[in-house]
């Protein structure tokens, strides 16, 4: 029996019992529409997730002061001054890296006319908001002749610019940081909240020089932050850096390290491996759907074949061998599968699109989750056909004959 | 002189009920020459049914050898036994058998179905068949609109589409009208006597066992020639 005439019977077959074969395709789209729908929203949480990543710098390295130990006493984190501008300009030099931006924090009350507000004041060169990628909302930006001669002028963070001007546009203005009078160049753009909840946007910067000088008195950086060509750039970096300053610090091999570097990249892929589990387990729990539509097909081919037994006696008399018995059913019930998964896909885009407009959520149906629906699908048919058609292909003839 | 189509030599098959052999056929020869009518009789329970179905290849004997045009029918497999059916075997039954709500074009297009015929021959094989027995105007006619001689011609045409060496006919009167009855059997005849069919008819009704060459009878699962 050749293919297109298994198909017409196949086709046949389905159509005598229309209801009965729309109610049992029902499972399958529902199953194919909630696995698609449910890997959009998995996908596109995590190309959220992904975004964010990116904002931070997912290729960025932090390089911060270790502790120092004075007479046995272990200061802690942060306390070694070790960290040099030098050190900063040696590490630009590695290959790995692209961009290095060493800072200066320190906090301070700020006044404008009559209103005053405390925040941070990071000390910083033109190149720290290439590595953070915070861009300008308004202004001019920091130049390399105002940090080498710590000029006094600032950028401020948003919730800098509100607390103190509202809605002026403050740019051109003077506020007084401590008691040195700085001339605002521009804003920033909203960065908002860290993972750890401190509002990023509550800080003003200054060029690196007049921090240390002018408010701190300190020569020393607390803070390197660099930028690498990837993730994997990244990690090479995290060596490279470390045998750097080892030996710039000329520090023994039994000395530990006077400084930590923070690995972003490595942040990053936890996040975004936590991400792919909520995919994976939003479609794991779809495709149960997916299987019970799949016990639907075996359910109703199971009752096709028993009601039509005599009629595979009689096509047996008349020449069938078991082998094309089987095909017959076995296409019928592939047939429900995948014309349940074309139009599950068609749900499952519907239902997808649906969610993003209803619940802001990002949401991305990507070809890959169509391709697995369908393979799915075309698998179920299979599978929960195969025991209905070989019941049928193992009847005898003689007792399918004398079936009543 | 010819090999026989039909060779049947010392039958034997039992049937296993409730765990106890019933014998069914206890040592069955049988020999039908090519362009025979041969009729079986046998009151019910003789083991009539059961020698059919082992001509028909639709079972296998216990014991014993079947040829079927020479070809040892004993030892094949069931997909091997179908393609046997389709090429060798015409089958008319009592209650006819056509496929359910299906047209009577494609009842008979079904054997062609399987032995592989092209969409454009099969039906018009099909057609040709049933014009041949008179179902011309019929061909669409879905099997539920016929009545029953039309139905039984339909299967006869359905036995006949892919020129089978034998004709196995199981009571096909049993479900007809006198009238209709001798329609079909003088049908048969015809089939017969014209184009040298050779047909096997399993009756329980002497009179119609009469309509053929050679009639025989199955007694206790053995075979009698009848008087």
């Amino acid at each position: 029996m050749n293919l297109s005439a298994a198909l017409q019977l196949a086709l046949r077959a389905l159509w005598r019992n229309k209801t009965r074969a729309l109610l049992t395709t029902l499972g399958v789209i529902i199953g194919v529409g909630s696995v698609i729908a449910m890997l959009a929203i998995g996908t596109g949480a995590q190309q959220r997730i992904a975004e964010q990543l990116e904002s931070m710098g997912t290729n960025s390295l932090v390089i911060r002061p270790g502790s120092v130990t004075r007479g046995g006493v272990r200061i802690g984190a942060g306390s070694s001054q070790r960290l040099t501008p030098a050190d900063a300009d040696a590490v630009a030099e590695l290959p790995d890296v692209v961009a290095v931006a060493p800072s200066v924090q320190t906090t301070a009350q700020v006044r404008y006319r009559g209103t005053n507000w405390g925040t941070a004041i990071w000390g910083i060169t033109p190149d720290y908001l290439v590595v953070r990628s915070w861009p300008l909302a308004f202004g001019e930006p920091l130049t390399q002749r105002q940090v080498r001669g710590a000029h006094h002028v600032c950028l401020l963070g948003q919730t800098v610019a509100r607390e103190l001007f509202g809605l002026v546009n403050p740019v051109g203005e003077t506020i007084v940081i401590k008691n040195l009078a700085c001339r605002i160049l521009g804003v920033l753009t909203e960065k908002g909240a860290t993972a750890r909840g401190s509002d990023q946007d509550d800080a003003i910067f200054m060029p690196i020089t007049t921090v240390q000088r002018k408010l701190k008195g300190i020569t020393h950086i607390e803070r390197i932050e660099l930028t690498t060509a990837g993730r994997e750039a990244a990690f090479r970096a995290t060596k490279a850096v470390t045998r750097l300053l080892r030996q710039r610090h000329q520090l023994t091999d039994d000395q530990p390290d006077d400084f930590r570097i923070y690995n972003r990249a490595e942040l990053a892929q936890t996040s975004e491996e936590s991400a792919r589990v909520f995919t994976w387990l939003l479609g794991s729990i779809a495709s149960v759907s997916l299987l019970v539509g799949g016990i639907g097909i075996m359910n109703i081919m199971l009752v096709s074949v028993t009601e039509r037994t005599r009629e595979i006696g009689i096509r047996m008399a008349l020449g069938a061998r078991p082998r094309d018995v089987l095909w017959q059913f076995l296409l019928e019930a592939l047939l429900l599968s995948c014309v349940g998964g074309v139009f599950g896909i068609l749900v499952g885009l519907g239902g997808a699109s649906a969610v993003a407009k209803f619940s802001q959520l990002p949401v991305e149906v990507t070809p890959a989750s169509v391709l697995l629906a369908c393979l799915f699908a075309g698998l179920v048919g299979v599978f929960f056909g195969m025991h209905p058609a070989r019941k049928a292909a193992r009847l005898r003839p003689i007792d399918a004959l004398r079936y009543e | 002189m010819a090999k026989p189509l039909i060779e049947i030599r010392d039958l034997h098959k039992a049937y296993a009920l409730d765990g106890v052999q019933i014998p069914a056929l206890q040592g069955i020869d049988l020999a039908v020459e090519n362009g025979e009518f041969v009729a079986i009789m046998g009151p019910s329970g003789s083991g009539k049914s059961t020698l059919m179905n082992i001509i028909g290849c639709l079972d296998v004997a216990d014991a014993g050898s079947y040829l079927l045009r020479g070809q040892d029918v004993t030892r094949m497999s069931t997909a091997v036994l179908a393609e046997l059916r389709n090429r060798e075997i015409g089958f008319v039954f009592q209650n006819f058998n056509l496929l359910p709500r299906t047209s009577a074009l494609e009842n008979v297009e079904t054997p062609l179905i399987y032995a592989g015929v092209h969409k454009k021959e099969r039906r018009q094989r099909a057609r040709e068949a049933l014009r041949h027995l008179g179902l011309g105007e019929r061909l669409d006619h879905l099997s539920n609109q016929l009545s029953g001689g039309q139905q039984q011609r339909v299967a006869i045409a359905r036995a006949l589409v892919n020129r089978p060496a034998l004709l196995l006919a199981d009571e096909p009167t049993g479900n007809l009208d006198t009238a209709t009855s001798t329609e079909i059997l003088a049908l048969l005849e015809a089939l017969h006597r014209d184009e040298g069919l050779t047909i096997v008819m399993i009756t329980h009704d002497p009179e119609v066992a009469a309509r053929a060459q050679r009639s025989l009878l199955v007694r206790d699962g053995r075979l009698e020639n009848s008087p």
